[in-house]
């Protein structure tokens, strides 16, 4: 309950303040973005599995979005970072697929 | 990481319909309990996903605001510019040809309608010449009358002649019969025979020419009128005019034996 009340607060602030996306960030936000989402949603099958832990969760919340960051950034400088952010997207992708299927197969049982 | 931990509690049979076996809904449990009766540990859990949410909402908003390319890597601009120059490259090349083509195209019209205005205005001066058309401008106007002895057809012949000589450009016998390039006279009952056409007294010949000149090459001293008037006891009325209508036209013959020299 909380949980979603702080994914509310958080949409409801973004919206408010509406801040510009910094020239440095442009890179990397939506990248970290998509790695946070895989966190999130890893931590919502870890939760139905019963294995869920909120120091596992922090951690691999912030270490997800530092690495896929972190690996845009190294693209960037070799000259491959469109290719690598691509790269980095399909693997969240099929991570986020998986967990979600894991997901409606405890929410459905199908 | 979000990976399951197997150290913290092990579940080999991770798949759901092992699960289901035992424990009909522990999912959906878990997730009421959650929501009816949140914990503490949730609070870190909200600000990190308070965080995402906050991060995601700026990164839709900013990707609606840059849809233009003040997004994009440099590598990528370089891409777009490149794409940009083979694109204008190309277009102008094809804008070159298709002047060349317009200007070939303009040329050959003009030319085209040149030579078409040169040869109509040569179809008209050979239809004059030839007699196919009507004409009129000024000139004058003959009328012989016979009395007492016919009209000899050298004496019309001469006329003809000395009217040629002096420019007539159109002639005509008695508002019928144009005199063409390929006329010819003969004696006849009860005339003369111009073209296989008889021609009878009075003659009146309409000439289309220089009035003036006209005139002066019938008068001289023994010229047409004056042979006309006393070897063939006619009398001969001249006027000047400001306008000679000649109405009458030939048909145009086909040349039997002529062709055009190879020559041209």
């Amino acid at each position: 309950m909380i949980a979603a009340l702080g994914l509310l607060l958080g949409i409801i602030a973004g919206l408010a303040f509406a801040p510009d996306v910094p020239l440095s960030l442009q890179n990397y936000l939506p990248i970290a973005v998509v790695a946070a989402l895989d966190a999130v949603f890893g931590a919502l099958r870890a939760y139905l599995d019963g294995i869920f832990d909120d120091k596992v969760f922090v951690v691999s919340f912030v270490s997800n979005v530092v690495v896929a960051a972190a690996i845009v950034y190294l693209g960037d400088q070799l000259g491959v970072g469109s290719q690598l952010s691509t790269g980095v997207v399909v693997v969240l992708g099929i991570r986020i697929f998986s967990n979600v299927a894991a997901i409606r197969r405890h929410v459905f049982h199908a | 990481m979000p990976d399951p931990m197997p150290d913290q509690e092990p579940d080999p049979e991770s798949h759901a319909a092992h699960r289901s076996d035992r424990d009909p809904e522990p999912g959906r449990e878990r997730l009421r309990h959650a929501v009816v009766r949140p914990s503490r540990r949730q609070v870190v859990v909200a600000v990190l996903l308070a965080v995402l949410g906050f991060a995601f909402v700026v990164q839709v908003r900013d990707t609606k605001a840059n849809d233009t390319y003040s997004g994009l890597r440099e590598s990528e601009l370089i891409e777009v510019l490149d794409g940009l120059t083979g694109t204008a490259e190309r277009a102008r090349r094809e804008v070159g040809r298709l002047e060349a083509r317009r200007d070939e195209l303009t040329n050959e019209s003009r030319a085209r309608s040149a030579a078409l205005d040169e040869a109509e205005q040569r179809v008209r001066t050979l239809n004059i010449i030839a007699g196919l058309v009507p004409v009129t401008g000024p000139g004058l106007r003959m009328t012989i009358n016979e009395s007492s002895s016919r009209v000899n057809v050298g004496s019309l012949l001469d006329t003809v002649q000395e009217l040629r000589t002096a420019g007539a450009e159109a002639m005509e016998f008695n508002d019928s019969i144009r005199v063409g390039a390929d006329s010819s006279f003969d004696n006849a009952v009860g005339g003369i025979e111009l073209d296989g056409q008889l021609l009878e007294p009075p003659y009146v010949l309409e000439v289309i020419g220089d009035p003036h000149v006209l005139h002066t090459a019938l008068t001289f001293s023994t010229g047409p009128i004056e042979t006309l008037e006393t070897y063939d006891g006619a009398s001969v009325e001249v006027e000047e005019l400001e306008a000679v209508d000649i109405t009458s036209v030939r048909e145009p013959a086909r040349p039997e034996y002529a062709e055009p020299g190879t020559g041209q």
